[in-house]
Parts: C-alpha cells; sequence; structure tokens
C-alpha cells in the first residue's frame, strides 16, 4: 500500500487537492471561498498534466540552433514533454479569466444583496418573492 | 480541399477557420465602439458571414463527400491543431449562424429596452466572443482546442447573463452559480481529455480514436470517457446536472435567452456526440453500456420530472426553462438508444428544438417589451392584444407539444421510431407521459393568453410590437409549420449528421 502511494505520490497529492477543492465548493456559503475552492480544484487539473510531463531524466526540450544546423543532436537524448506546459499555460489564462469574471459577479451580488452567503441570498429571494405575491 | 460551392475558391479554401476567426477579430472593434447600433451592425455582419461560410461547408459536406480537413498555420495534424467539418457539424454551424442572425435582428429593440446604453456596445462585443467560441467548439478538431472554445464561449456568457441584473438582481446569482457550475464542468472534460492523452499521447480527435481501439477496455480511457461524459452532460444540462438552467434562461436579458436557448446547450451536446461515437464508438462496451444503464434512465427522469416542476411555475420563462431540461432529456434518449436511428433523432431534435425554443422565448421578448409581464396571471386576454405574437408563441407551444405538421411532432416521431427499432416500448412510453405533461403546462399559458379575459383595471398600455421582433419571430414560427410538414430537409439533414458521427469513427 505504502510503496504504491510512494510511487504515485503526485496523484496523491493531486487527489487531495481535487477533493479539498471540490468540497470548498459544495460545502461553503461563501461565495467567495467557493471561488477559492474551484481555484484548488482547476489547479490540481493542472499540477496532474505537469506531472504526467515529467520525463525522468529527461532535459529541457531546447535544441542549440547550431548543433540543429550542424546535425549534431544527439538522437538518444531524452526531453521533456513540452506539449502538456503549453496546454496548462492556456488552462491557466482560461482558469483566470473565470476567476475574475466571478469574483466580479461577487461584487455585483454584494452591491445587490448586501451579502455574500449563500443562505442569505437565498432568502432575500424568497422574500422578494413573497412580496411581489406568487 | 473541396473546390468553392458559391464562394469565391480563396475564402472557400479557409472557410472553417474564418468562421470562427471572423467573429473573434469583429468582437475588439465591437467593444471599442460608443454606439450601440453600431456595434450590432458589425455583429449582424459577422454573423452573415459565419452563415455564409456554414452554407458554404454544409453544401461541401453533404451526401458522401469526405471530412474537410483544415490544418491550422499549415502544422499537419495529428500534431497540429486541425480543424475538421463534417455532415455534423456541418449542420450545427448553420443552425448556430442562423440563430445568431435571427436572434440579432430581435436584439435591437429588446437590447434598447433592457440593457443600459452605454453598455450595449460592450454587450454585443460579449456575444461575437461567444459566437466565436461554440462556432469553435463545432469545428475543432482537438480535444484540448475543444475545452478552450468551450471556456472561450462560457466565460462571456456569464457576463451576458449577468446583464439581466438590470430587471431582476437574481440574474447575478444564476450567472454565479452558472459559473461555478460551469467550471466544475469544463474542468471535468479537461481532467478526461488528460487521461485520455496519457493513454493515446496524442491530442487529435480522429488519431485519437484509431488509438483507442487498440485501448479498448483499458480503465484509464474508460474514466477519461466518464469524466468527459459528466462535464459535458453539466455543459448541456443532463438532468441531474441541469441546477444552473432555470435560473440562467429566466433572469437573462430575453435575447440572451433566445440565443443561448436556441446554441449553448446544443453545441455542447454535439460535443457529446462527437467524442462518443466518433473518438469512442459504441462498438465499445463501456460506452455502450454507459448510455444504455447510465444515459437513458438519466434522459427518462429528465424527461418526466423536469416536464412535471415546469408544470409548478409561476414565471413563464421558467416553465420554458425547465421544459428545455426535458427536451435535453429527448436528444439524449436518441443517445441512450445508441443506434444510428437514434442519433439522427437526436440531432434532428436538436435542431427542432432551437426552432421551438427560440420561437417561444422571441415572443415571449416580444411579451415583455410590449407589455412588461412575465408570470402566467398576466398572461390574461394578451391574445386579443398581440395577435401576432401570441400566435407565434401558439405555434411554438403546439410544436413543443409535439402535435401533427410542427416540427416537434416529426421529431417524436422519429425517436419513437428508433426506439421501437430497438424494442424500448418503455422509452415510448416516457415519451408519451412527457408529452402528456407538456400538454398541461402549454395548456396553462395558452388558456391564459386565448380564453382568460383581459382584467378590467387594465394597467399599463400594451405597445406595438416592433418589426424588428416580429419578423424574426414570425421566420421563426413559419419554420416550424413549413419544416413539420414537409420535414425533408431536416431529415436528410439529421440523417447525414448521424452517418458521419457513426462513419467518421473507427468501424465498431
Amino acid at each position: 500500500m505504502l510503496e504504491v502511494l510512494a510511487e504515485r505520490f503526485n496523484y496523491a497529492v493531486i487527489i487531495v487537492l481535487m477533493m479539498v477543492g471540490l468540497y470548498a465548493v459544495i460545502a461553503t456559503g461563501n461565495l467567495v471561498k467557493r471561488l477559492v475552492g474551484l481555484s484548488i480544484f482547476q489547479t490540481s487539473v493542472f499540477l496532474l498534466y505537469i506531472s504526467v510531463s515529467k520525463v525522468f531524466g529527461g532535459a529541457p526540450p531546447i535544441f542549440d540552433y547550431k548543433d540543429l544546423a550542424y546535425d549534431k543532436l544527439d538522437p538518444n537524448a531524452i526531453y521533456s514533454n513540452p506539449l502538456p506546459h503549453v496546454l496548462i499555460l492556456t488552462a491557466i489564462v482560461v482558469g483566470v479569466a473565470t476567476l475574475s469574471v466571478g469574483l466580479a459577479l461577487v461584487v455585483r451580488i454584494r452591491e445587490a444583496y448586501g451579502s455574500i452567503e449563500d443562505d442569505t441570498l437565498a432568502e432575500a429571494d424568497y422574500s422578494l418573492e413573497l412580496e411581489k405575491g406568487v | 480541399m473541396t473546390v468553392g460551392q458559391f464562394l469565391p475558391a480563396a475564402l472557400a479554401a479557409h472557410a472553417p477557420v474564418l468562421l470562427v476567426a471572423i467573429p473573434l477579430i469583429l468582437s475588439a472593434p465591437a467593444a471599442a465602439l460608443k454606439s450601440g447600433r453600431a456595434a450590432w451592425a458589425i455583429a449582424l455582419a459577422a454573423s452573415v458571414a459565419a452563415f455564409l461560410f456554414a452554407i458554404e461547408l454544409f453544401l461541401a459536406t453533404r451526401g458522401d463527400a469526405p471530412a474537410i480537413s483544415y490544418a491550422l498555420g499549415n502544422w499537419a495534424p495529428p500534431i497540429g491543431i486541425e480543424f475538421r467539418v463534417d455532415g455534423l457539424n456541418a449542420a450545427l454551424l448553420m443552425l448556430l449562424s442562423a440563430s445568431a442572425i435571427l436572434a440579432l435582428l430581435f436584439a435591437l429593440p429588446s437590447v434598447e429596452d433592457e440593457i443600459e446604453k452605454d453598455k450595449r456596445a460592450l454587450f454585443y462585443s460579449a456575444f461575437l466572443v461567444v459566437l466565436a467560441g461554440l462556432a469553435g467548439v463545432a469545428t475543432t478538431g482537438d480535444a484540448f482546442n475543444l475545452f478552450v472554445f468551450l471556456e472561450i464561449s462560457s466565460i462571456p456568457t456569464y457576463a451576458l447573463i449577468a446583464m439581466g441584473a438590470g430587471h431582476d438582481r437574481r440574474a447575478l446569482t444564476s450567472s454565479f452559480n452558472y459559473l461555478v457550475m460551469g467550471t466544475i464542468g469544463a474542468t471535468f472534460f479537461v481532467i478526461g481529455v488528460g487521461f485520455l492523452y496519457m493513454s493515446t499521447g496524442t491530442l487529435n480527435m480522429a488519431d485519437m480514436a484509431v488509438q483507442l481501439v487498440e485501448l479498448r477496455g483499458n480503465r484509464v480511457v474508460e474514466i477519461g470517457f466518464a469524466f468527459i461524459l459528466v462535464g459535458l452532460g453539466l455543459k448541456a444540462a443532463l438532468f441531474p446536472l441541469h441546477l444552473w438552467l432555470p435560473g440562467a434562461y429566466a433572469y437573462a436579458p430575453s435575447f440572451v435567452t433566445v440565443f443561448l436557448a436556441a446554441t449553448a446547450t446544443k453545441v455542447a451536446f454535439y460535443a457529446i456526440i462527437r467524442f462518443s461515437f466518433d473518438v469512442f464508438s459504441v462498438g465499445n462496451g463501456f460506452v455502450l453500456n454507459s448510455f444504455t444503464y447510465v444515459i437513458t434512465p438519466l434522459a427518462i427522469a429528465g424527461m418526466i420530472i423536469a416536464s412535471a416542476q415546469a408544470l409548478f411555475q409561476s414565471d413563464v420563462r421558467r416553465l420554458l426553462a425547465y421544459s428545455s431540461v426535458a427536451q435535453v432529456g429527448y436528444m439524449m434518449l436518441g443517445l441512450g438508444i445508441g443506434t444510428q436511428a437514434g442519433v439522427s433523432a437526436g440531432v434532428l431534435h436538436l435542431i427542432n428544438h432551437a426552432m421551438i425554443k427560440g420561437a417561444l422565448f422571441m415572443a415571449l421578448g416580444a411579451f415583455a417589451i410590449s407589455y412588461g409581464v412575465r408570470r402566467i396571471e398576466n398572461f390574461k386576454g394578451l391574445g386579443q392584444a398581440l395577435p401576432v405574437s401570441s400566435a407565434a408563441f401558439t405555434v411554438g407551444a403546439l410544436s413543443l407539444i409535439g402535435v401533427p405538421f410542427t416540427v416537434g411532432f416529426v421529431s417524436k416521431f422519429y425517436l419513437i421510431q428508433a426506439a421501437l427499432q430497438k424494442g424500448w416500448a418503455f422509452a415510448v412510453v416516457a415519451i408519451l407521459i412527457s408529452s402528456v405533461l407538456a400538454v398541461f403546462y402549454c395548456y396553462r399559458v395558452l388558456v391564459n393568453l386565448w380564453v382568460a379575459p383581459r382584467p378590467d383595471g387594465a394597467s399599463r398600455p400594451v405597445q406595438r410590437v416592433p418589426y424588428m421582433i416580429l419578423a424574426p419571430l414570425l421566420v421563426l414560427a413559419l419554420m416550424n409549420l413549413v419544416f413539420g410538414v414537409n420535414a425533408e430537409p431536416i431529415v436528410n439533414m439529421a440523417e447525414t449528421a448521424a452517418a458521419a458521427a457513426f462513419n467518421a469513427g473507427v468501424a465498431p
């Protein structure tokens, strides 16, 4: 058991982070904390991609131009896979955009309701519904 | 690359990418403008351009024509990102761009009524980004690229929904809920794609499909599929994952609801078809089982429970939103059947539902602008005051129920036929029960609209509905009837699409 865990330590960390994030999204009533949870959840997925791209003993996949030009590249050289990093760079941008839109919404909600607690918001909407007459 | 069907060859060669790029690029000048009308004109121009490219692509992929593959930046797939158009996404692109044009015609008066003056240009700009994102999801042949486009379309959608806050502050909370759930859905999708990438080493969907044949029964791949299905299911509002939808549809500005109801969930639904039948295939026992034992029960539960929930809504837009969840159930049932006839029925209902809900929400927009009502009891006697819009609403409602000579009937007919071919009598029973529930909730609205007398203390004067709203509304209502009588064009479209989904992938 311990051996399996040690071998796949990265996955264990990722799963824990993922669950922490998802739990925070579901369990908390505070909208900002919910966004924090969402960010943790997303970040754990970024880590998943990054840790997968690790090749043991792999060098950064950067060629020296001179080696390339004179055909002196070592065909047996091992490189890390750069693609997941690029993907995650994109995903980070997406994550930041989502987070900023979310925070902007929280600001607007706070202006409109005077609260960012989920149950207070639900209560305010419910009493509004009653006022208007169902 | 195919020869241009009617556009010049130089444009036709780049049609797949221009369809996405034009709205995306034009969104920047639209945002920079001060005048809402100028931004609207730009948005309309971009949508018309997208529609022309969509027709071009549709004509080029008719029948047995091979899929159009476009290598972005000339980097050949599977290494480079590929845009791939076949019968399935060509049909979706037509639907998408046509809905965009009709919704934009409706938008001019509706947005002037609902959105503050200094925000209108930004509003149209955000709409263009949504359009580009949805078109991107529909064209891309790269799994990770699909995620990026999905989020490009979602993020401005959250902003657009929140714009309804001027009317009702609940738009803000609905938008926030959609943001949280939509992001979880998208992240689930990324996890799934990550698993597939780990096991196949490729992100190109066509290449992935080839590699996955050898990986049948591999647990990592199966988990990846499950994550993708749940993630896209959230975006498509599949029954237990639909909680964001009623609020988002009910409190968003009318124009946003019209456009989203016709397109957003449909595009996610397309992505599910693409992944289930093209990247994976129903020949894969795991996929078929998850359709039979997970998707089908959920679809049926959604059809019945969401319809029953619609019965008890007093806000008509909420009612229609719940009905949308039920209609997603019909489409999912088509997939759950898992045969080509089933997928064809699902795609058919996808196209038809866009027409039905487009017409219904647009009619509600017309009521809102001329009378300012949304609740059922305020609809009393509106039929006499606004006969044309009410007639269009009625056509939409009848089509939603599935009365013969409307498109709703056509898609239910094909769905029942597909279910019977598979020998699923219970699915037929579920469709009938859900249809009966639809009769009841439509009846509640229609009876108030036509039969109940106008209350004496006539509250506010009824304004004339602007022609810019009436025109697209009548076009949609007529489409409901015309394609209901002469269903051949859309049935052919759906069958080509289903054939593309089945045959593009690897043979089972």
